[in-house]
């Protein structure tokens, strides 16, 4: 059994407390009027004007077409409207900070989820001695998706504007805001069918999780392999139930932050990245729980064998990344291609960044068969992938929520500390709730024998 | 100079490797293996320092990845810079997603073959190259453990090898240099 160090239990507070300050503060800090945004930006003009100019082109541009004729009766309008438009910005940033942070660690969670239910529908030799240290990951997805369900909640009824396409204007014929192909998207971007569909997702996840670690410990007192072989089937099922619903929820949850655009292989790309992280999480847990002595029969083999996970998985990430670039980027189609334009030019540190995070670091880090079993290395090759992949949701939602008015400071640091404290709470309780090792398994002997 | 090595004739790899331990323990020189399939850990059990074939494969690759960008660099956009639907030849990192798929290509390529064709030159493989299995059985199920038979005696070394299962054992003398 594992007994939560009370140091651990300490640090996951003071991550909470201080990450909700930081969240605080950024709600704080947010203008609330146009005359606001005004004086940050005199405040700012000193230090950046290129920076601000750029904002100004950048919204002549989109508001251009229309204004175009008359531009000199309508300069101060226009004005007025690029500050209208920046303090929605401003508005919107510590919300999508707080929904990226929370994202992140959800899909950490989930991802464990379907590697838990890939490890078992593949009847894996190897990775039974990890089940409970993986089940205690995915005690988390609950509460994020709680936290996840009540964010959307709160855009559905308009407390904040981070889901462009909620606004009810923009389906309105009768308005001067209406959006033609956000109309035409209607049938599927509407509030009520947004919130059913989230409901499924979340309800379906949860019931495998709860179903599945229910079995899992059933198992442990059990006479036969009635658990096991439920468990399998189960997995078996999840397993197509989630790779629908990852997709549909990469759609909903992400990619309808941009509603104007579209990716087929947009949920492969976000399951990617969910694997790397879910995959890194689990490698460090277990080294961390092994190097306090936990886990007996972890050995060099297992960790290496997450390490080779981790490596590929970063690959793959890479691949659809790529994959996804390089079609729009090669057709250059106005409508597409808008979504990498934004990011280039307003995002290009975060944007090229995480590729070197992403891929460059773990590729020639974790090449080495000898490195993989190096616990430090696959540590800090896991922070490094980690903080590359939050930047990686950070570069899905940002452009299309806060646009240029984007920076890395309290809302969005404040949002990781508090979800990753709760997480640190979360997953190390869960822990020790039962054996880390899961004692009935049929392959849990080939398991713990385990050698590469 | 004329040398002597005992062939020693297994049926079963599991025998064969407490076989070799043995006879390492015993501080015989074990010349060669020969097993009809590759036998999990008996280069461990041999003490066979670890192949390095990984390394240079990976330094191929990178000649590969080299090779790619020079040469595209060179003809895409140094050479003739035409514009080619429109795609941006200004410099090799503007146009450099179209010439990926190449550079991942030329990687591996090299990667690839260099290394098969290091491993054929390393281990001396080519066509009509003279077989040099001592005992046509050991390609279908019989393993063979060749020591090196010089300074001990042939005797005490045989009960020994029969002691550790060895199903046939005899002499060999050989004219030839090593």
């Amino acid at each position: 059994m594992y007994t939560l160090p009370s140091k651990l239990k300490l640090f996951a507070i003071i991550f909470m407390v201080v990450g909700a300050i930081g969240i605080i503060s950024g709600f704080l800090t947010a203008p609330s009027t146009t005359a606001e945004v005004k004086e940050m930006m005199a405040g700012h003009h000193e230090e950046g004007h290129g920076e601000d100019h750029d904002t100004a082109t950048m919204h002549d541009v989109t508001a251009g077409s229309a204004t175009a004729g008359d531009h000199g009766d309508t300069a101060h309008d226009s004005e007025e409207a690029h500050l209208e438009h920046t303090l929605h910005q401003m508005q919107n940033r510590p919300w999508s900070a707080l929904y990226i942070a929370s994202f992140f660690f959800f899909m950490i969670a989930l991802g464990t989820l379907a590697f838990y239910a890939i490890q078992y529908a593949a009847q894996a030799g190897w990775s039974p001695v990890l089940f409970r240290v993986m089940e205690g990951i995915t005690a988390y997805l609950p509460i994020a998706s709680v936290i996840i369900f009540v964010l959307l909640l709160l855009s559905a009824f308009h407390v904040n504007h981070i889901f462009h396409w909620m606004d009810p204007e923009l389906v309105n014929p009768e308005s001067e805001h209406y959006d033609k192909l956000i109309a035409g998207k209607s049938g599927w971007l509407n509030v009520p069918f947004f919130l059913i569909r989230a409901a499924i997702y979340v309800l379906g996840w949860n019931l495998y999780r709860y179903i599945s670690r229910r079995n899992s410990l059933r198992d442990d007192t059990a006479e036969d392999n009635r658990w096991f072989k439920k468990n399998f089937k189960l997995s078996a099922g999840f397993l197509v139930f989630f790779i629908v619903t990852e997709s549909m929820m990469s759609w909903d949850w992400i990619m309808s932050f941009d509603p104007h655009w579209f990716s087929t292989l947009f949920g492969w790309y976000v399951f990617a990245g969910m694997m790397v992280c879910a995959i890194t999480v689990i490698a460090m847990v277990t080294i961390v729980l092994k190097s306090q002595g936990y886990l007996e029969f972890v050995n060099d083999s297992h960790i290496h064998d997450l390490a080779k996970f981790m490596f590929a998985f970063s690959i793959f990430w890479t691949y659809l990344w790529f994959s996804q670039f390089m079609l729009i980027w090669y057709a250059n189609i106005p409508e597409e291609v808008t979504y990498f334009v934004t990011r280039i030019e307003d995002y290009n540190l975060p944007f090229f960044g995480m590729l070197v995070m992403n891929f460059i670091f773990p590729v020639l880090l974790l090449m080495n068969s000898d490195y993989k079993r190096v616990n430090w290395f696959v540590i800090l090759t896991g922070i490094v992938i980690l903080l590359g992949h939050y930047v990686d949701v950070f570069n899905m939602v940002m452009p299309a929520t806060v646009g240029t008015s984007w920076y890395i400071g309290l809302p969005e640091i404040g949002s990781i500390l508090f979800f990753f404290g709760l997480f640190v709470w979360v997953v190390f309780t869960a822990l020790t709730k039962a054996p880390l090792l899961a004692k009935r398994n049929p392959f849990i002997k080939e398991s713990k024998h385990f050698h590469y | 100079m004329a040398s002597k090595v005992i062939h020693a004739i297994y049926t079963d790899d599991d025998i064969l490797m407490q076989a070799v331990k043995q006879v390492r323990g015993e501080r015989y020189h074990i010349e060669e293996v020969y097993t009809p399939f590759p036998v999990h850990g008996l280069d461990k059990a041999m003490g066979l320092a670890p192949t390095r074939i990984a390394i240079t494969s990976f330094m191929y690759g990178l000649v590969g990845l080299s090779v790619a960008i020079v040469m595209m660099n060179y003809i895409m956009i140094q050479d003739w810079p035409q514009d080619i639907g429109g795609k941006p030849s200004f410099s090799y990192i503007e146009n450099m997603p179209a010439f990926v798929p190449i550079m991942f290509e030329m990687t591996v390529f090299f990667a690839a073959h260099l290394m098969v064709i290091t491993f054929y030159m390393r281990s001396k493989l080519w066509p009509f190259k003279k077989a040099e299995n001592p005992d046509v059985r050991t390609t279908d199920d019989h393993f063979l453990m060749a020591i090196d038979a010089g300074h001990h005696d042939v005797e005490k070394l045989s009960k020994f090898l029969y002691d550790t299962g060895a199903l046939e054992i005899s002499l060999i003398e050989n004219d030839e240099d090593h």
